[in-house]
């Protein structure tokens, strides 16, 4: 039996784990563009359809949405202070020295910790006022950590859409989040009172008033994630100090 | 191409008298995972058919060379080559797809039917055969993956493809979803259910008392 001696094994070990590796090093190399293109693609279509530009689960090619962001202004928010900073959101997003810890009673999406910098996303309508500004926000439901887009109308407090594209609730139940049917329905509603605290939450039953969602039928737990999750980033430790800047036009868009 | 009689059999038998689910019972782990909707079934039959026809053609070709002491690990490591082929080209043409398949398609690896075809089939045979034997169990795995998941698609949330057929509440419809399909036991009973149908109809596929 020559196939069982050691240098035997060795080599063919060794041509055979050579061989595999060049096979799937090759094909990461050559489709490593296109899967980055799709993941970005992906992220734009959730932002666009956050800001109500496209309709949900919609197929749109990469030069529709590259249309469709040409009225849009990227920013990159510094939570703490609410100013707009000189930064590329590139540079945010591969950050991991900034992040602020939170307090528990703080935290109530459950983070623990984030970025003291954010990507937002305003959308201006033809004759340039804002439309439409979109916010990253995640927060945790019943089981996972939720990812979505809120969207604020240009008076910066009514909703105009919100988008959850990853989770890992209940299909069915808290899965529903992501169900447009669900979503629509916090479309106009009221997210902060004059002060600029949030108010806006999920109710039981049916929502009466400008500032009431309807929870999700068996997602009480979920339901709650997404109201703490949408509070916390309306919050003074979110988007808070921003929004106000923002309202009170402290804030020069043309930063970027 | 013109199939001799013994790469016929080796394509035809596992697609129903061999099947691996019903039958040789292997592969259920991703069957139950990935069967709540039909798209996804679909894609995972193919990407297994793949892996399981061209692992079985790479460890058939260096059969003669293989060493017994490391046979397995060699049959892993050419699996693993294609499961790792397959997750990269549905990343780069089908992002939605991969999305929803998410981990499923790098266990492939681990489903049993893959790894047992080559260490039953394609070890001892040649070539064409074990491509055959490759694709048909590739394609007797999905096509119980496909039927379990129309029943669990159109009962758990109403649709085929992701067509609506039934209506449901959630959507302002009359169909009150059932919430058992979507999840994982579903298909454990629906799985019980076929080889149960197919066992009491089909007295061949009984076990010999």
């Amino acid at each position: 039996m020559k196939n069982e001696s050691i240098t035997r094994t060795f080599t063919v070990a060794t041509v055979l784990c050579v061989v595999c590796a060049i096979i799937v090093s090759l094909s990461y190399v050559a489709l490593k563009d296109m899967q980055d293109r799709n993941k970005a693609l992906d992220m734009r279509v959730n932002i666009l359809s956050a800001a109500g530009l496209v309709e949900p689960n919609a197929k749109v090619s990469s030069t529709q949405a590259d249309e469709l962001f040409a009225n849009a202004k990227v920013v990159v928010v510094d939570l703490e202070s609410g100013e707009i900073v000189d930064k590329t959101p590139q540079e945010v997003e591969n950050d991991k020295t900034n992040v602020i810890a939170l307090d528990p009673a703080d935290d109530i999406a459950g983070l623990k910790q984030i970025k003291k910098y954010a990507t937002v996303y305003l959308f201006n309508d033809e004759s340039g006022a804002l439309q439409t500004a979109v916010l990253p926000i995640v927060g945790t439901g019943l089981w996972s950590t939720m990812y979505g887009f809120l969207a604020l109308n240009g008076d910066l407090t009514t909703v105009a859409h919100i988008v959850f594209y990853e989770h890992g609730e209940t299909p069915g139940l808290g899965g529903e989040i992501s169900n447009p049917n669900w979503t629509k329905k916090w479309e106009g509603k009221v997210a902060v009172d004059e002060s600029g605290a949030p108010v806006i939450h999920t109710v039981k039953g049916t929502a009466s008033k400008d500032d009431e969602v309807d929870a999700i039928t068996g997602a009480t737990l979920t339901s709650a994630g997404v109201t703490n999750t949408v509070q916390f980033w309306l919050g003074n430790k979110g988007y808070g100090p921003f929004l106000s800047k923002q309202r009170n036009g402290q804030n020069t868009t043309d930063a970027n | 191409m013109s199939l001799d009689a013994k790469q016929k059999k080796a394509f035809v038998e596992p697609l129903f008298k061999n099947n691996p689910v019903f039958i040789q019972i292997l592969g259920i782990c991703s069957a139950l995972a990935v069967t709540t909707s039909m798209r996804n079934a679909v894609t995972m039959a193919l990407a297994v058919t793949f892996v399981a026809a061209f692992s079985n053609l790479g460890v058939s070709l260096i059969r003669k060379y293989i060493p017994g002491s490391i046979r397995m690990i060699v049959e892993m490591v050419i699996i693993a080559t294609f499961v790792i082929l397959v997750d990269q080209l549905i990343k780069a043409f089908s992002y939605p797809l991969s999305k929803q398949l998410s981990v499923y398609v790098g266990l492939i690896i681990t489903n049993c039917i893959v790894m047992g075809r080559a260490e039953a089939f394609a070890i001892k045979n040649g070539p064409c055969e074990s491509l055959m034997d490759g694709i048909g169990n590739g394609f007797g795995y999905g096509a119980v993956l496909i039927v379990v998941a129309f029943f669990r698609e159109l009962l758990g949330s109403g649709k085929i493809f992701g067509f609506v057929v039934l209506p449901t509440v959630q959507n302002g419809g009359w169909y009150v979803p059932n919430g058992l399909m979507v999840m994982a036991p579903a298909a454990f009973f629906l799985i019980g259910a076929i080889i149960w149908v197919l066992k009491t109809f089909n007295k061949n596929l009984q076990d010999a008392e």
